[in-house]
């Protein structure tokens, strides 16, 4: 369970998080969605205390970790970055069970776990020992949501999964995420621009503008939401309340 | 007002080297700290003493050899105004090993290892990287820092050593073969001349100076903007800050070794 009160952040000048009240249950996938500079990553970013809020409280299964480290919670998190985030310094196979390696799980078994969470995501075991700068975007992608689910976390982010993918397979990447949490039973947080993610992935989406959580629903409402800053974000209108220039 | 004004600009430009200065020690008692708390990351400061110890030695030996050379003919020309040439083995052993040896190592180190780790690590950043480390419940402090950290900190001495040798040997195969000196009575001066207090230093400052490489260029790299521009000047500062201090550290371990 994550609650976030009151949650606020600005940098210098500008407020990027105004205040922002959310619940995300136990086995849940929730969407948000909002346009460039929204302050969606520093949102995800706050609850992972990469950064910290000015004004809010977090609490992970009824702790509150604003201010102290996240431990616990991290020992059984995963999370796909917007860019892959693979450490390139090692092999793809590595990067993939990087946890069970910390976790002093012998590397022939470990390096077996990560072939097989590879062959999850749809790469071949060739892949496994090459470095992610010799991958395609896509395959980075893949071997990115393989170390994002490796360990079987109970909870998952999302940072932008299908970013700069052809629709093809942005449509890849949506069906694994759906299966990764399905499979997993995972509380999921995914942000995103793209619709298409947004209907395979989520059972409940949020409409973060202006710092703010204008909108919050689930999926199968999305279409009768009857918000004008929802109607304007989803059918990609240039006219509405979201001005195109933030 | 005008003079106002400039005072507060230089005021403000003071107070914000010297924030500047409290963060950077901070980090580093923190990045030091990290060295008597496990976990300890075995593979990460091996890698890091191949990439900084061993794989420095090419450039550290051509830098020295060719220094401790052009030093013996630079003291025999200078010798050769007052009838002093018979003292180069002494100032050739003496120089290289309390003076050229340690800074022209550590600034080396500057100029091919810090600004490898600013790059490396500002790279691993602005690629969300060091973020994902952290995801992964790994402290990059204790991941990324301490194995260049320790690393730097034990192979740095070791190529001042190796350095000093090989500049002394540049400087007696440049006397030897041009110079007329005898080999034998050249390499005995040589050894007879210097003290332990003048390895000591040597090995101290080259102690000192891969701290101070290591240092600047983790903290450069986790302090660095965003996008190649961010990675450029991450780097560039690293190598002038870590050059600049090498050369501050220097002299005032000189004056405390040294000075009587």
């Amino acid at each position: 369970m994550i609650e976030l009160r009151g949650l606020a952040k600005s940098f210098g000048a500008n407020r990027v998080l105004a205040g922002i009240d959310l619940d995300v249950a136990t086995g849940e996938s929730l969407v948000v969605i909002g346009g460039s500079g929204t302050g969606k990553s520093v949102l995800l970013k706050c609850v992972l205390g990469l950064i910290e809020p000015d004004a809010g409280t977090i609490r992970l299964d009824g702790q509150d970790v604003t201010h102290i480290p996240r431990d616990a919670f991290l020992s059984r998190f995963g999370m796909l970055f917007q860019g892959g985030a693979l450490f390139d310094s090692l092999p793809v196979w590595q990067n993939v069970a990087f946890r069970h390696l910390k976790d002093r799980v012998p590397r022939a078994e470990a390096r077996t776990r990560a072939i097989e969470t590879l062959a999850r995501v749809g790469l071949p075991a060739r892949t496994a020992d090459l470095y992610p700068a010799e991958l395609s975007g896509g395959m980075q992608k893949r071997a990115a949501l393989a170390r994002a689910i490796a360990a079987d976390p109970q909870v998952i982010f999302f940072d932008e999964p299908t970013a700069g993918l052809d629709p093809i397979m942005a449509g890849v990447i949506n069906k694994l995420i759906r299966e990764a949490v399905t499979h997993l039973g995972a509380t999921a947080i995914t942000i995103t621009h793209d619709m298409t993610t947004v209907r395979t992935v989520a059972d409940r989406v949020g409409l973060l503008h202006d710092g703010l959580l204008r909108w919050i629903g689930p999926a199968d409402d999305l279409d009768r939401s009857g918000d004008p800053y929802v109607e304007q974000f989803i059918h990609g209108r240039a006219e509405g309340p979201i001005a195109p220039l933030r | 007002m005008i003079a106002v004004s400039a005072l507060a600009r230089l005021g403000a430009r003071i107070l914000g080297l010297l924030a500047a200065l409290g963060r950077f020690a901070a980090f580093t008692v923190h990045a030091l700290s990290h060295a008597l708390r496990p976990p300890f990351h075995g593979r990460e400061i091996a890698l890091s003493l191949l990439q900084i110890g061993w794989l420095s030695l090419p450039v550290v030996g051509l830098t020295a050899i060719f220094t401790g050379g052009a030093l013996a003919l630079q003291i025999y020309a200078g010798g050769n105004r007052f009838g002093a040439e018979e003292v180069v083995p002494q100032i050739v052993a003496i120089g290289m090993v309390r003076e050229l040896g340690p800074v022209l190592v550590g600034l080396m180190i500057a100029a091919r290892v810090t600004s490898s780790i600013a790059a490396e690590i500002a790279t691993m950043k602005v690629t969300e990287q060091i973020d994902a480390l952290v995801t992964l419940s790994t402290d990059p402090m204790k991941y990324l820092v301490l194995p260049r950290l320790l690393a730097a900190t034990v192979s740095v001495p070791l190529l001042v050593a190796v350095g000093d040798v090989i500049g002394i040997l540049g400087g007696w195969f440049v006397s030897t073969q041009t110079l007329g000196f005898v080999s034998t009575p050249y390499l005995r001066n040589t050894i007879n001349f210097l003290e332990p207090l003048d390895i000591v230093s040597s090995l101290t400052k080259g102690a000192a100076f891969g701290v101070l490489s290591a240092l600047m260029g983790c903290w450069f790299g986790l302090n660095s903007g965003r996008g190649a521009m961010g990675v450029g000047r991450a780097t560039k500062s690293a190598v002038v800050a870590a050059a600049v201090a090498i050369l501050a550290a220097n002299m005032a371990l000189t004056e405390a070794f040294f000075s009587r």
